[in-house]
């Protein structure tokens, strides 16, 4: 029992960074209808820029603030920071090939991407970085179930983030100007809503998410190099699909239980097997569900 | 008329990059080839490699070169990326020896490169030395390909007898990357080692993951619930401070025992306390360290502002290896074929070289035989000799 108690511990963790980081494949997705594949090298700088800014307030303020205060300016300056490389990509990668062919506009989030990597690359180094820690690590020992402070923070945290973001989207004004456009993006900017507000401000929300993942991210795996947000960012997509395009429930849902059928495949068969027997699993969900979770049907949507 | 004046502009320019590039520079510059992970997975290792041989090239430029046949060459070095990947290794090692026309490589590092590397040397009948690569096939019927450092299957039980030697543990895990040559080679060679001792079974648990995984939480928890006493994990540096950090998350309190690959200067600094107390084998130590191995140390430190890893030293000793068998190659004929398979006849027969990482003495295979070195990373994150283990 404690053994399966101590997988769910591990898998809950690990899905949390799937769920926030598929949320902003799919907000994307929603308003532009295609997938923006930088997002996972947004991912990638969002914990750079954390882990400046970290480095920063550990260096000035540690002696003055408590760690919750640091932490919680940490949080919300990086992810300030990190939503303007959002605006960043919406209006350099995507807006001037908004009427391009579909298949281009996919991969200019690709390049995106690489011109991060490689920025970071050139700029810092190939040197692995160490993410500094924000707070104390403690392990605590339930019934022979092993859970640090940490691993209860990245999965709060990463729920108060998605409740928060459901509360956006559901009760403001931006976020139903953004269900809105994601409705019909032909007939909305003729009621006064400019796509040129609202794009940039759904890949600005996708990047400020990822941010705090990545901070996040960097307490519970503090190595950074220029590469961390490939194979998460690939996994993430893989999630965002699953739950179906467009859908953010379905996206952080689907982020979940991909963690949770990696972190138990490994439980049950051996691990060598991890990913074939898991992305096994999400191949057959998807060949008797095409549409992932809560996707909608081709022919409601307009544009396709 | 302009038409024909363009193209004696481009013919003129044609004839003079020959001229310039084929110009008898072969006759008195000795080039060096140096293969190396300078970005990409394992930069440190990279940045290793080219210090030890720049510090090399300083040596032999202060002699006033090398002296081959009576005659004073210069030496070049030629130092080429990698990218830590096996196709660009393959490539690099093709480009210097087909344009470049070096002499001898040393390089690539790890064995992931370095044994598609060294079939490339092999087949264009270059001599290469490898400084850290631990895998048999690295070498194996490959005469012009050598190494600097002992083997895996040297290691596996190295490390197996030295923890049932020190602990008297009867029941280990592994952990390690399936998606790597090196560490799954050395898991499979501890792991045979350990059942040899402990008889079968006596691997509780043998978990793996794929490079770039960073949550190894499932393997760990299935690992601690095995009862294992003790977890060897021969990963790289990126790796083990998350192995170890996770570890002792999730409430391991054994020992976690590493292999050569734990060696680069990075491991600690990332990984901060919780890899204080752990063990791996290695090349050599640095804290502990005396003569010639001092002086290259200290020499290395001063230069650059921290004290050398492994690979580094090896590199240093790769390198000479290298002076050596040039030096004792006889006369260079400036016909690098001819000159290529002299280098590599001279350093078969090099016995007893005094290296800093051990004395080495070449098996027909190319190998040298060395001892491995047990370090213990102490209470202030140093790598410290604790043991050494000959054949």
């Amino acid at each position: 029992m404690d053994y399966f108690l101590q997988n769910l511990i591990n898998a809950l963790q690990w899905g949390s960074f799937y769920a926030v980081i598929s949320i902003g494949y799919s907000m994307v997705y929603g308003v532009l209808m295609v997938f923006n594949f930088a997002h996972g090298d947004i991912f990638m700088l969002g914990t750079y820029i954390g882990f400046a800014i970290a480095t920063l307030f550990i260096a000035v303020f540690s002696a003055l603030l408590p760690t919750w205060v640091i932490f919680a300016a940490v949080v919300i300056i990086t992810m300030f920071l990190a939503s303007w490389i959002g605006v960043f990509v919406e209006v350099v990668g995507y807006r001037p090939l908004r009427q391009a062919p579909r298949a281009s506009a996919a991969i200019t989030g690709l390049m995106i991407g690489i011109i991060f990597e490689t920025g970071i690359l050139i700029f810092l180094g190939a040197k692995r970085l160490s993410f500094p820690p924000l707070m104390e690590s403690h392990v605590y020992n339930i019934g022979g179930v092993y859970f640090t402070n940490i691993k209860v923070m990245v999965i709060v945290i990463s729920l108060i983030l998605m409740l928060a973001l459901h509360g956006l989207i559901q009760k403001t004004k931006w976020g139903m100007a953004m269900r809105a456009m994601s409705f019909d993006f032909l007939a909305v900017p003729l009621m006064g809503v400019s796509i040129n507000i609202i794009a940039p401000l759904t890949f600005a929300i996708g990047a400020g998410l990822a941010s705090v993942a990545g901070i996040l991210y960097g307490q519970a795996y503090p190595i950074l190099d220029p590469y961390m947000g490939v194979l998460i960012g690939w996994k993430a997509f893989v999630a965002a699909i699953l739950g179906g395009r467009g859908s953010i429930k379905g996206a952080a849902m689907a982020g979940y239980l991909l963690g949770f059928i990696e972190i138990f495949v490994a439980m049950v068969f051996p691990s060598t097997f991890r990913d074939l027997i898991a992305y096994s699993i999400i191949l057959l969900i998807l060949t008797y569900r095409p549409r992932g979770f809560f996707g909608m049907e081709y022919s409601t949507k307009l544009r396709l | 008329m302009r038409k024909i004046a363009f193209l004696l502009v481009v013919a003129v320019a044609f004839v003079m990059v020959f001229a310039f590039s084929g110009c008898g520079d072969r006759e008195t510059v000795i080039k060096v080839g140096i293969n190396a992970p300078l970005t990409g997975d394992i930069p440190k290792v990279g940045e290793g490699t080219k210090y030890a041989a720049q510090m090399w090239l300083e040596d032999i430029e202060k002699a006033g070169g090398l002296e081959v046949g009576g005659k004073k060459y210069k030496v070049e070095l030629v130092i080429e990326d990698n990218e830590s990947k096996s196709d660009s290794a393959v490539k690099a090692n093709t480009k210097m020896i087909t344009q470049d026309d070096v002499l001898v490589i040393v390089g690539p590092q790890s064995s992931a490169q370095a044994v598609p590397a060294g079939e490339v040397a092999n087949n264009y009948k270059t001599t290469m030395i490898s400084p850290w690569s631990t895998n048999p096939a690295t070498t194996l019927d490959r005469p012009y390909v050598f190494r600097g450092c002992f083997l895996d299957p040297f290691q596996g039980p190295v490390v197996a007898n030295f923890i049932i030697e020190e602990f008297g543990f009867t029941k280990a895990a592994v952990l390690y990357d399936v998606a790597s040559d090196y560490p799954k080679g050395l898991a499979e060679v501890f792991k045979a080692a350990w059942e040899k001792k402990n008889g079968a079974g006596s691997i509780v648990a043998y978990e793996s993951f794929t490079t770039k995984d960073t949550d190894f939480s499932s393997q760990l928890t299935k690992i601690k619930r095995s009862g294992a006493q003790v977890l060897f994990t021969p990963q790289y540096y990126n790796e083990v401070p998350l192995i170890v950090k996770q570890a002792k998350d999730l409430g391991w309190t054994g020992p976690i025992v590493g292999s050569d690959s734990w060696g680069s200067a990075e491991t600690v600094e990332l990984c901060g306390e919780p890899c204080y107390g752990q063990f791996f084998s290695s090349h050599y130590a640095a804290a502990g360290a005396k003569g010639a191995t001092k002086e290259f140390i200290d020499r290395y430190n001063k230069a650059h502002g921290y004290i050398p890893d492994d690979v580094a030293a090896l590199t240093w000793d790769a390198l000479r290896l290298a002076q050596q068998a040039i030096e004792n190659a006889g006369e260079l004929t400036g016909k690098i074929e001819t000159d290529r398979t002299a280098v590599r006849d001279a350093l078969a027969k090099v016995k007893d070289f005094a290296g800093i990482t051990g004395n080495m003495t070449f098996t027909e295979e190319g190998d040298p035989i060395k001892c491995a070195v047990i370090v213990k990373i102490n209470d202030k994150g140093e790598y410290e000799f604790y043991k050494s283990v000959c054949p």
